[in-house]
């Protein structure tokens, strides 16, 4: 195929045609901490993008507007495919953390698994948000912490989780975020830590 | 022929793909999984087409979204409409028989396994 000429998209890997049921973990972080890295590397199709459009009622947009009207934004986000087996599919959501896209998130956790919250040392205060939000909405969590090469200071994990107010329960796990056992490896903790909580759930039920 | 239904940046155009309407069906999950009952046929919405091509094998609601590069509200209210005609079926998340009576951890359970054999 001439890519030069060619806009078509990649031939589409289709799923099993035994494929019922779609699951969702989604992947929060700030600007830059490497969320689409992450889902292109345990992804098994090219991450695809898309995007909501949003009207809204103009309240807390634009407070001093004062005014009521209908805001439309715009919010792109990337996912990921894995092919669990013949019938179940997991799907990963990369999705911006700042606060501004608060109401992107609603609709995107809900009926999650659970969400990880991926870490650029450098930049920690951006999950602040996230993780209050996860924290506020029940959906369970954990934190990998993306050491890219250039990551200077290297903090402790427990130095992070001190500076994230990270309650101890919350599992934490370091990443690289390029590489694909460290990416699988980060799902496996998450979806670890889902299996416990559900088990001493049932315990008590 | 322009392969782009519309132009995403234009409100207006939207209005035009979804006949007018913006308040999309919610019982489409993201991923709930889209499978065709048939083939396009002539005349059909050109978006309708494109669905019915896309989905002869399951798809998700945000991949069709993301090939047809329309966004998640316009892509539900236009699988409404299919649905509504018979010309969709829609596997909604955790709603297949051998998921729902599955308890949390059976399912998390696969979901591990299901991860470990990447």
């Amino acid at each position: 195929m001439g890519s030069a000429t060619s806009e078509l998209p990649a031939q589409r890997t289709p799923l099993a045609d035994a494929a019922e049921t779609g699951l969702k973990i989604v992947v929060v972080g700030g600007f830059g901490a490497g969320k689409t890295t992450l889902v292109r590397s345990v992804s098994e199709i090219r991450p695809l993008n898309t995007e909501e459009v949003m009207t809204q009622a103009g309240q807390g947009v634009d407070e001093t507007a004062g005014v009521e009207r209908k805001t439309t934004t715009t919010v792109a986000f990337d996912f990921g495919r894995i092919s669990l087996n013949q019938r179940m599919v997991l799907y990963l959501f990369g999705a911006p953390g700042q606060e501004r896209f608060w109401f992107l998130w609603d609709r995107l956790f809900s009926g999650t698994l659970g969400a990880i919250v991926l870490v650029d040392t450098r930049r920690m205060e951006d999950s602040w948000y996230a993780i209050d939000r996860l924290e506020h909405l029940k959906t369970p969590f954990v934190v990998a912490i993306n050491r890219f090469d250039s990551d200077e200071p290297q903090f402790s994990l427990d130095e992070i989780r001190q500076a994230l107010a990270l309650k101890d329960h919350v599992p934490m796990v370091d990443c690289d975020a390029r590489v694909r056992s460290s990416g699988k490896e980060v799902l496996i903790t998450l979806v670890d830590h889902l299996y416990a909580l559900a088990l001493s759930q049932e315990g008590t039920s | 022929m322009s392969r782009k239904p519309v132009d995403i940046g234009d409100p207006d155009r939207l209005y035009t793909v979804t006949g007018g309407r913006s308040e999309a069906d919610d019982a489409f999950d993201l991923v709930t999984l889209i499978v065709s009952e048939c083939e396009p046929t002539a005349g059909m919405q050109s978006e309708h087409t494109r669905i019915l091509e896309l989905c002869r094998h399951p798809t998700a609601l945000v991949e069709v979204s993301a090939e047809l590069k329309l966004p998640i509200t316009v892509v539900r209210i236009l699988l409404g409409d299919l649905h509504a005609m018979g010309k969709v079926s829609a596997r909604h998340p955790r709603a297949a028989e051998s998921v729902a009576t599955l308890p949390e951890t059976a399912l998390l359970q696969e979901v591990l396994h299901g991860l470990r054999n990447l």
